[in-house]
């Protein structure tokens, strides 16, 4: 419609800045989860992942060494050593009371008891006395330090190989591979069915199938549940596949069925004069002809499986050979809900295959999306 | 990995099994009805006759058995105690009725069903009008429709960082209290504040839903025929006229579907609740009722009253749904 006489207005620049300010909107969560993935885990809790190209200060507590460290030199009791325990940054100030955290430069010397404390900017520090020192906790200090942005993998090295969320990923990979393609094989031929022949109660099935698509997934969970326990399936993949297909069903038949009546009725015809049956109809012209609706179905239901958290949690185990993805954020949400660092690292493990798929395969999800919503509802 | 060789074995056979059954089956039947011979005709209209049952049948077997079924199932369940043994009339309706979660649930639901389709088509139709008129639109579509492919789950923990709260004074690290903060108001944990956490959870199946009701009314703005558009502008009329005058009332079909489209995501609406909240602070939705008593309650009769009270809100627009099919059949 660019073309039209009028469009091209002066409200170019304000619909550019709306729409700038709507994916600003739409994408800052996801980025800012994203940034902090990668970051390091004292920075995250001390500082917003905005600011995590500039350098960060932190306050930290921590302790000297413990007086058993202690060695003689000379006259004098020294205790040494580095405050720095990963990493390094750069000390703007130190203090030993906690009322006053900030109290000395770097390189001064505090007093305390009897013993002098001395901080150099690089975090060592040393510690003399006259006396051997006792007790047996070091000495209590207090550094206001300003630290370099970390970026690293660190995080996605600890939720992959320590977290779990490794063997949860090919957990989902087994739950999702068949339960997607198994309901796309049976519906394609009960939509070629529905579509192209001709038998007493197709009418019926359809506006059954139609009815199906909006049937809440609750309904099914305990009577399923319960039959599946009954029948010895348990908790197992098998089940899940089950479940997945049966729940994929109505929408597959019914994008399908859309699609494959919209095929052009005299390429069918003329292979039924020319003697074909209908199982290789179906073979040989229907299904190459509707990869299309197929893909856009096979997408939806990729991710859905891939996504679900209900089906997972019903038909499948708690246990490390069973747990998905969802079921493993969801875990992680609640025994680690602040430990940002593993949480936003597992959650784009988990989001990354989904947005590869929508991404590389997003015109088909688009034609699916319209093909089932538009035309019937 | 021996899991994944597994996975990918049961697919093989998977698969070659369905191929098998519906290729075999047919060529039983060709056998038993040839299309030759001295009652030809006759042979292939039996053959005929059976084959669409042949193709139906894995579908119609599993769609019996995992909806039709339940949904007759549940509502046995629901007369049942929580074991499914004893027959308990209406008590599990009794209960119900005078829950007060289950009231808290409702009336959230309610919010949920007004204010969820309404923001998602509300800003998917502005992002379709909008993106539509720019170069680089496509590019904001795609990110905009971004959230789809994101689990609910994995959107909980994107929101709850951007949500997050750290007492008062000190650094901020969830971008909407540092908002507050910067312009100098008072840090809340925004999700266990009751009611108002509410429309926090529900800011995330907006984000998530925009994406679809934005790819949908874009395609149906393309599809508004030019002229009515032209002569509008030959007429005078600012864009913002013609948007509100001519293209959204052109549309209102695909909103209407839009609409109930997601209606029906809203009422089955549970990992977001379950991830963030848990039906804490009054954050109650009916789905996570449901599941509490399903898991935690292990109470059957009650869970599948609860399910059942879902099914019967979105009952009207499966009647609906149906009677639109069949007028398009016809």
């Amino acid at each position: 419609m660019d073309n039209i006489a009028g469009t091209k207005s002066s409200l170019t620049w304000a619909v550019n800045i709306a729409v700038v300010a709507l994916v600003l909107l739409w994408t800052i969560p996801t980025f800012g989860l994203l940034v902090s993935s990668f970051r390091d885990r004292d920075q995250i809790t001390t500082s917003g992942w905005w600011t995590s190209m500039s350098a960060s200060e932190r306050s930290i507590t921590t302790r000297a060494g413990a007086p058993s460290e202690a060695v003689q030199v000379g006259d004098q009791w020294v205790i040494e050593g580095n405050l720095f325990e990963a990493g390094d940054g750069t000390i703007t100030a130190f203090g030993i009371n906690a009322q006053r955290p900030a109290e000395f430069a770097p390189g001064a010397t505090a007093e305390r008891r009897g013993a002098f404390i001395t901080v150099q900017e690089n975090g060592d520090y040393r510690i003399t006395s006259v006396e051997q020192p006792t007790g047996n906790r070091g000495t209590r200090i207090f550094l206001a330090s300003i630290e370099d942005p970390k970026f690293s993998f660190d995080n996605y090295e600890r939720v992959l190989f320590s977290e779990g969320i490794g063997r949860s990923f090919l957990n989902t990979f087994t739950v999702t591979i068949p339960a997607t393609i198994i309901p796309i094989l049976i519906a394609a031929f009960a939509a070629y069915a529905l579509a192209w022949m001709e038998f007493p109660g197709r009418a019926l099935i359809v506006a059954t199938v139609v009815g199906l698509l909006v049937v809440p997934l609750q309904m099914s969970l305990i009577p399923l549940l319960k039959l599946h326990n009954g029948v010895g399936l348990g908790k197992s993949y098998l089940g899940i596949w089950l479940a997945h297909t049966g729940f994929g069903l109505p929408l597959a038949v019914y994008l399908l069925r859309n699609y494959i009546i919209g095929l052009p009725r005299e390429i069918i015809e003329s292979a039924r004069v020319d003697g074909a049956t209908d199982f290789e109809i179906f073979t040989k012209i229907v299904l190459p002809l509707s990869f299309p609706a197929l893909a856009s179905f096979a997408i939806f239901q990729f991710l859905w499986t891939w996504n679900d958290l209900l089906v997972a949690t019903v038909f499948l185990g708690n246990n490390e050979e069973q747990l998905v993805m969802t079921g493993r954020l969801r875990e992680l949400l609640g025994s680690r809900g602040g430990d940002w660092e593993i949480l936003a690292a597992s959650a784009f493990v988990s989001i990354a295959v989904p947005l590869v798929v929508f991404f590389s395969m997003q015109k088909f999800l688009v034609r699916g999306l319209l093909a089932g919503s538009v035309k019937g509802g | 990995m021996n899991q994944l060789v597994f996975a990918l074995g049961t697919v093989v056979v998977g698969v070659f099994g369905c191929v098998a059954y519906y290729f075999l089956s047919n060529l039983i039947l060709d056998r038993i009805y040839p299309a030759k011979g001295e009652k030809a005709g006759h042979n292939i209209n039996r053959a005929n006759a059976v084959r669409p049952w042949l193709f139906l049948m894995p579908a119609l077997l599993l769609l019996g058995l995992y909806l039709l079924y339940p949904v007759v199932q549940s509502i046995i369940y629901s007369f049942f105690d929580a074991r499914g043994k004893t027959f308990v009339g209406l008590d599990n309706w009794r209960w119900l009725v005078g829950d007060e979660k289950f009231a808290e649930a409702m009336i959230n639901n309610m919010l949920w069903l007004i204010v969820v389709p309404a923001l998602a088509t509300f800003f998917g139709l502005i992002s379709a009008a909008l993106t539509d008129r720019i170069k680089w639109g496509n590019f904001a579509k795609s990110l905009i429709f971004m959230p789809m492919a994101i689990s609910f789950i994995g959107a909980s923990v994107i929101w709850k960082f951007v949500y997050d709260f750290r007492a008062e004074g000190q650094e901020q690290i969830g971008i909407l209290n540092a908002i507050v903060v910067a312009f100098g108001g008072t840090p809340e944990a925004w999700i266990t504040l009751p009611f108002w956490n509410n429309f926090f959870l529900m800011v995330i199946l907006v984000w998530i839903q925009t994406g679809f009701a934005m790819v949908i009314l874009s395609a149906a703005l393309r599809g508004i025929p030019e002229e009515t558009i032209e002569a509008a502008i030959l007429d005078g009329a600012s864009p913002f006229q013609i948007f509100m005058k001519i293209k959204v009332p052109q549309i209102w079909g695909t909103i209407a579907v839009v609409w109930t489209t997601i209606t029906i995501l809203v009422l089955k609406v549970f990992d977001i609740v379950l991830a963030m909240t848990n039906g804490q602070w009054s954050s109650q939705v009916l789905a996570n009722l449901m599941f509490d008593w399903m898991f935690r309650g292990a109470d059957f009769g009650r869970a599948s009253t609860v399910a059942l009270v879902i099914m019967l809100m979105v009952t009207p627009i499966m009647v609906w749904n149906i009677r639109n099919a069949r007028a398009e059949m016809k």
